[in-house]
């Protein structure tokens, strides 16, 4: 099978833009509050644990859960709708959406909803629809791409953000991110009265009660899933936990660890649509629950990636991630987790190379609030992807010629040996410039030591055997 | 009392680096360790593991794991990685065999990375080096905590006293001391635009902090960087911390 855009080519290209460097800055900011935060919590490492217990205990008994939680929300009055794929979810969304011709619908921010590339679908269908994230606002109104999942505009800085504004909202220019705010919330006001339909996404599903819960600083969340007479919530199927008090633990580490805060500025509870006597909400409340993967990826030794939180520290800390930014990843979720849920999702097809992205230096692993062992993940997909796909094919003599030697000591002596038969073409303690074949990617911006004339072990066998 | 150690001098080192090789058993006996060398041992199979050629690794490892269960004795490794792949990732790749798990479990307990071994062999012995109190003038030191031992094994301080016990050396901290490096093993090959850029940023960072001695604990990170330095066409020293302790300078290899 071809590659035609890999994710070295892909970086290759966000290097040489500005955004990786906005992308560091931001993350190391990050990575700074949630230290604070870390630190504020003396709880925070039993917290940790408990709410890696409560996603895996969830994710291995996720149908009882399933069902449990669409018992609970038709109880509440709400309705669950069931989607296998990205176009089933779209068809089903549409068919809620269209009761109404040309619907206004507004978002609060949801990445299950980009897997599905649902905002094309319903324009295309002659609905408007209309970001209501800040930063989802920005993406949109730029025609680009989240590159974080909790920070879609992590590649931009606010002089960029400054000059969209000016350009397509034709305002006078400003890079005070106060002002730009207040832009925001003044365009979007309108949408929120007038809106028809409000989408949301779901941090977390409770089985219990059949609510879904959203977080956000915005408040954007609240009136997308309070102002507009219909709110259809899209969930990922793996984002449940059992109770409401199992949910306030995730909602503890998710904050902590996303942004440095103690909690969101708000944690948005909804437990079906408006009853009598209610001060608001919709009347009409659909979960659509979507699987598009996520049951394939179950069944394999990286489900565990399923316990993912979405709460982006693994992106924030990622060496890798600091130094491309997300859209060198060119799939919905990047970083350390996209690189081992993208190739699950999707195929090892286009995000098959996305599990080399990383130098498994572990600093993933440190800060998740769910202990996912991401670099073994990566790992077991590195396997999945050698056997179906594998993108660096050129490693593999190499690599079988490393282990015929390798475990026959004779031979490997005799290959070490012709290393230093190369390595006297050099001096002693000379590095050599340039290497050829797949070793220039070495030598393209570091020198590589020759071999020394005398390996350890025949100064060993020369002076200390038999001694 | 004198205790039997297993030297794993790692690939890298026996290949490119042997001063380095030397250096450790010359620290290990100082402290009264009786050093052998297996002599059949070969690699760790690390790289093949990290590359997902588990067929390959698994194959590498076992040769090694039979020929350091037939010895005796801590087995010392100067080398964060290959101590963290054979103690926590050697155990999973021979899991499938209930024999060879065991012989995996065996050889993982007796594992001990380097820096970590030689601290706890100081402080048995209770040598306090009285060159330590040497006021000259002090040389610009950065101890890289290699990720898969500070991450890996939870060393790092270790490596720290021991080069803070280095004569004439001072050492400073850098910004970002515990990211990446960039190295990642095949990932340098693989990905040689990111792990360079990865590189820079930690060599900017070393240039910022007017660092003029470069130590760590892993021979592979360091050929990394020193290779980096070389094309900046900048002197740092890159030492590995064997060294650093086995001449108490650390103006050799």
């Amino acid at each position: 099978m071809s590659q035609p855009v890999t994710f070295r080519r892909r970086a290759v290209g966000e290097m040489g833009t500005r955004k990786p460097a906005a992308v560091g800055r931001a993350a190391r900011r990050f990575m700074g509050k949630r230290q604070w935060a870390v630190d504020d919590f003396t709880p925070m490492e039993e917290t940790r644990d408990r709410a890696r217990m409560i996603r895996l205990h969830t994710l291995a008994n996720l149908h009882t859960y399933l069902d449990q939680f669409a018992d609970s929300v038709e109880r509440n009055g709400g309705q669950v709708l069931w989607a296998a794929d990205a176009a089933e979810a779209n068809r089903l969304i549409s068919e809620v959406v269209a009761r109404k011709e040309g619907s206004l619908v507004i978002k609060s921010k949801s990445m299950v909803t980009e897997e599905l590339d649902l905002n094309a679908h319903l324009q295309a269908e002659g609905h408007t629809v209309v970001e209501t994230d800040l930063g989802e606002f920005i993406v949109q109104l730029a025609e680009d791409h989240p590159s974080h999942i909790i920070a879609p505009v992590m590649h931009l800085t606010r002089q960029d953000i400054g000059e969209l504004f000016h350009r397509r909202l034709e305002i006078p220019y400003t890079d005070d991110p106060e002002e730009l705010n207040a832009v925001a919330r003044r365009h979007l006001r309108r949408f929120f009265l007038s809106a028809d339909v409000g989408i949301s996404g779901v941090n977390t599903g409770v089985a219990e009660t059949g609510s879904i819960i959203t977080v956000t600083n915005e408040g954007n969340g609240w009136l997308t899933t309070a102002a507009p007479r219909t709110h259809i919530a899209v969930m990922g199927m793996e984002r449940l936990v059992p109770t409401f008090a199992d949910a306030a633990t995730i909602v503890e580490v998710l904050a902590r660890s996303a942004t440095g805060q103690r909690l969101s500025v708000y944690t948005n509870v909804v437990s079906g649509p408006r009853r009598p006597g209610d001060p608001d909400g919709p009347d009409e409340f659909v979960v659509v629950i979507v699987d598009n993967g996520r049951s394939g990826v179950l069944s394999t030794d990286a489900s565990e990636i399923l316990a993912c939180i979405r709460c982006g520290a693994c992106l924030n800390v990622c060496p890798v991630f600091r130094e491309v930014g997300g859209h060198a990843y060119g799939q919905v979720y990047s970083g350390p987790v996209g690189s081992v849920l993208a190739p699950g999702l999707a195929g090892f097809t286009d995000a098959v190379d996305l599990p080399f992205a990383s130098s498994l230096c572990g600093a993933c692993r440190e800060v998740c609030p769910v202990r996912i062992d991401i670099p073994k993940l990566l790992v077991h997909q590195r396997v999945r992807a050698t056997r179906e796909n594998d993108p660096f094919r050129w490693l593999g003599p190499g690599l079988s010629l490393y282990a015929q030697a390798a475990k026959r000591p004779r031979v490997w002596k005799s290959l070490l040996a012709a290393g230093r038969m190369a390595g006297r073409l050099k001096g002693k303690g000379e590095w050599f410039h340039r290497l050829p074949f797949h070793a220039k990617g070495w030598t393209q911006s570091r020198d590589f030591p020759a071999p020394a004339r005398e390996s350890f072990r025949q100064w060993w066998k020369e002076n200390r055997d038999g001694s | 009392m004198s205790e039997t150690v297993q030297l794993f001098v790692t690939c890298i080192i026996d290949a490119v680096f042997p001063q380095v090789g030397r250096d450790v058993v010359e620290e290990l006996e100082r402290n009264g360790a009786e050093v052998e060398f297996p002599a059949n041992q070969t690699c760790c199979g690390q790289p093949a593991y990290n590359a997902g050629h588990h067929r390959e690794s698994t194959e590498v490892l076992l040769h090694n794991l039979e020929v350091l269960d037939r010895t005796g004795g801590p087995i010392v490794i100067p080398s964060g990685s290959c101590a963290d792949f054979l103690i926590h990732h050697g155990p999973r790749l021979a899991s499938g065999d209930p024999e060879k798990a065991a012989m995996a479990e065996r050889v993982a307990a007796r594992i001990r990375e380097f820096t970590s071994y030689v601290t706890e062999q100081r402080e048995r012995a209770a040598t306090v080096d009285a060159e330590t109190q040497d006021r000259s003038p002090a040389r610009r030191a950065f101890y890289h905590p290699s990720c898969h031992a500070l991450r890996g094994l939870g060393l790092r301080r270790e490596g720290e006293s021991l080069l803070e016990s280095v004569r004439g050396v001072e050492r400073v901290e850098i910004e970002g001391a515990e990211e990446c490096c960039g190295f990642g093993g095949l990932f340098a090959l693989e990905m040689p635009e990111v792990s360079t850029e990865i590189m820079n940023t930690k060599l900017d960072r070393l240039e910022e902090a007017g660092v003029e001695m470069l130590v760590g604990g892993d021979a592979a990170c360091l050929i990394h960087l020193e290779g980096g330095l070389r094309r900046r066409e900048n002197p740092m020293q890159v030492v590995h911390i064997a060294s650093a302790i086995a001449t108490g300078r650390g103006d050799r290899r």
